[in-house]
């Protein structure tokens, strides 16, 4: 054994994979830096070059690093087998994330040799016109969450005639519990680079923007290596591949906004100012960046349009259940055994993500509750997980899909406490702009102390009412998604854990009507 | 990010003429951008720790643009801090992640730590990608995962209380 893979994501990175790192380049062994694997439970995970593939070693430590290189750990349960094998990544189904934990996140030549920049290739013998037949044939849907068809959007920027054009990335990924746009970059990012050109030829966008959250460092050292890398390769600039059309790409940095993740005020940030959302229509397709054509799509959506191209629409289409079609890339995170990242199928149940995947609880301790999508999704009960993924069904039982975030808690979850941690979040995140979100969610505050302070069942429903009414205003009301969902979790943590709140089982109506 | 504590209180410094100059050549560096205004900023405060009140009518002036206009986007953003940073920072995240696993007792273990110290600010984040492997923090930039008190309290040992 000569070289040794350790992950330069920052999930390995904090868990002291650099130290790892330093300790096997001592010892005389090459050290090559890839992406996650994304099983996070077991990071930093070593992976020697054998003649058997990558055999893994799980939570090594820098003081570890003798005993492993001198075969002490090889018997152990420490040792995973080779990577490629184990049971946790042979039953995903990698399409987006493929080469995420594989190959090194810059090395352009290895991203060409595992089918990178194929769907470009592709797409520059296409017409534009079939660049966007084969993404709407393909069924992509928006992985952002509102899961907005992708083909439709870039229809409408396509024929819309201006004199410039511009593909925005929204890569402001602040839903906790959400963690596949920092991986995708840190780990592959020429995959998002390519989606970006294809669009952009797609639709005749001459400039592209990612606008990264600043608290992803590591991701924007990466993104933009990457960057220059195609530069200096004629992968972006005058003339993208040889084509004779032009795309320029840059990075643009958020500032710690949580509402930027939204697509209007991401658009206002981008052009300097606050972040705060437009009002819509017209809509960013007609009217976005400077007022011109623009393709806003998250990071999973534009990542999955290389292979959409290499492959064609058809393949893609050919994925999934009902109209969720291809994979999404989920996210188990929280009080979970095995978290990481799971790429699988539309269609696969929250019980095979959550058990079967995630192996239940970190704690050990019985699961109560999972929150899916991010913190305007909704807190689900064992009794739902069943569920399968998919836009529609989630949507008939009130919860999202979302970015595919999955927190899992244990049987120490205070819903209430958490009901009333949405309201506060939406209070210090929202951008002002409109009432029933900056002045609902202080109230939505208030009304939850009260609740859950209540003297009595009859205070306690006057102020549960009083709550329903405050969500149904919120939802109702608000310009964009942060004020329009916040009471998806509040709403669904009355439902399902009304004992939570001080309300007896068998009195409860829901507060879902 | 979110600073803990009061409102900064107004500019009790005159303008610093050498300062103002920094901040009009750093700012001048991006004029041809698209949106401007957020990269100058950043580049502020990498430059001079935070944005003062004297740093706004300086880069009003080279975008074009009214003292409000530049004031209402500084004030906007966490990362735009307004007072220079101090020795020590912890930054906890406060994301349901992190909470389902215990980050509120070292959230609130570390603000009661550092509460009356004047060299050590405690702040919360709302995410830093890390959610399966929480309570996760940064100390002083570094990313670490796994934060319980115990290991706060080691990860700081020697800072002035």
């Amino acid at each position: 054994m000569s070289t040794a893979w350790v992950s330069c994501d920052s999930a390995a990175v904090a868990a002291g994979a650099d130290a790892v790192a330093e300790a096997i380049a001592a010892a005389g062994i090459t050290v090559r830096r890839h992406g996650s694997r994304g099983m996070l439970w077991l990071e930093p995970l070593v992976e020697l070059e054998t003649e058997g593939g990558r055999v893994g070693y799980g939570n090594i430590t820098e003081a570890e690093v003798g005993p492993l290189l001198d075969g002490a750990l090889d018997d152990t349960d420490r040792c995973i087998g080779a990577v490629d094998d184990h049971p946790w990544m042979a039953r995903q189904h990698r399409v987006s994330c493929a080469r995420v934990g594989v190959i090194e996140p810059t090395d352009l030549a290895a991203y060409r040799e595992h089918g990178g920049l194929a769907g470009l290739l592709r797409a520059i013998e296409l017409t534009p016109e079939a660049v966007v037949a084969e993404v709407t044939a393909s069924g992509l849907r928006g992985r952002g969450g509102a899961g907005f068809p992708a083909g439709i959007k870039w229809e409408t920027v396509r024929t819309a005639s201006a004199d410039v054009k511009f593909v925005c990335c929204n890569a402001d990924e602040g839903d906790s519990g959400t963690f596949a746009d920092r991986m995708l970059i840190e780990g592959d990012p020429f995959t998002l680079i390519e989606g970006m050109a294809i669009a952009a030829l797609a639709v005749g966008a001459t400039e592209g923007f990612v606008y990264l959250r600043s608290e992803y460092p590591l991701a924007i050292t990466t993104l933009r290596r990457a960057i220059e890398i195609c530069y200096a390769h004629g992968i972006l600039g005058e003339s993208v591949l040889g084509s004779g059309r032009r795309f320029d790409l840059d990075v643009r940095v958020g500032a710690g906004a949580y509402i930027c993740g939204e697509e209007t005020s991401m658009l206002e940030s981008l052009e300097g100012k606050r972040g705060e959302v437009r009002a819509k229509p017209p809509i960013p397709a007609l009217e976005g960046l400077f007022g011109r054509p623009t393709v806003v799509n998250n990071v999973l959506t534009l990542s999955a349009v290389p292979m959409v191209l290499a492959d064609g629409g058809e393949a893609y289409a050919a994925l999934g259940t009902g109209r969720s079609r291809g994979t999404q890339v989920f996210q188990l995170a929280g009080n979970v055994a095995r978290g990481g990242i799971v790429e699988a199928d539309f269609g696969i149940t929250l019980d095979t993500l959550v058990n079967d995947f995630g192996g239940g609880t970190a704690s050990g301790r019985p699961v109560k509750a999972v929150q899916v999508g991010g913190p305007l999704g909704a807190y689900l009960p064992p009794s739902q997980f069943a569920l399968p993924m998919d836009y529609e069904a989630f949507a008939e039982a009130g919860a999202m899909v979302g970015h595919g975030g999955i927190v899992v808690w244990d049987d120490t979850l205070d819903a209430a406490a958490m009901a009333r941690f949405a309201m506060e979040f939406c209070a210090k995140e929202s951008c002002g702009k409109c009432t029933p979100c900056r002045v609902g969610s202080i109230r939505g505050v208030e009304v939850i102390d009260r609740v859950i302070a209540a003297p009595d069942d009859g205070v306690r429903r006057t102020q549960l009412t009083l709550l329903e009414d405050l969500c149904t205003t919120m939802t109702k009301g608000s310009l964009c998604a942060m004020g329009g969902l916040t009471p998806m979790p509040v709403r669904s943590a009355i439902e399902y854990f009304p004992q939570d709140f001080g309300i007896p089982d068998d009195t409860t109506q829901g507060a879902r009507s | 990010m979110r600073q803990r504590g009061p409102a900064p209180a107004a500019a009790p410094t005159p303008a610093d003429p050498a300062r103002a100059a920094s901040v009009r050549a750093l700012a001048e560096q991006f004029t041809d951008l698209r949106g401007p205004l957020l990269p100058i900023l950043h580049a502020v405060v990498a430059a001079h720790g935070h944005v003062h009140d004297d740093d706004i009518p300086v880069i009003a002036d080279v975008l074009n643009l009214s003292r409000a206009d530049v004031h209402g986007v500084v004030t906007f953003y966490h990362d735009f801090r307004r007072t220079p940073p101090v020795a020590h920072r912890v930054s906890l995240c406060r994301g349901e992640a992190c909470q389902a696993r215990g980050a509120q007792t070292s959230y609130t273990a570390a603000t009661d730590r550092w509460s009356a110290s004047d060299d050590v600010e405690v702040a919360e984040v709302f995410c830093l990608g890390l959610c399966a492997q929480g309570p996760s923090g940064q100390i002083d930039g570094t990313l670490h995962t796994a934060l319980t008190p115990e290991r706060i309290e080691a990860l700081t040992t020697g800072w002035q209380a």
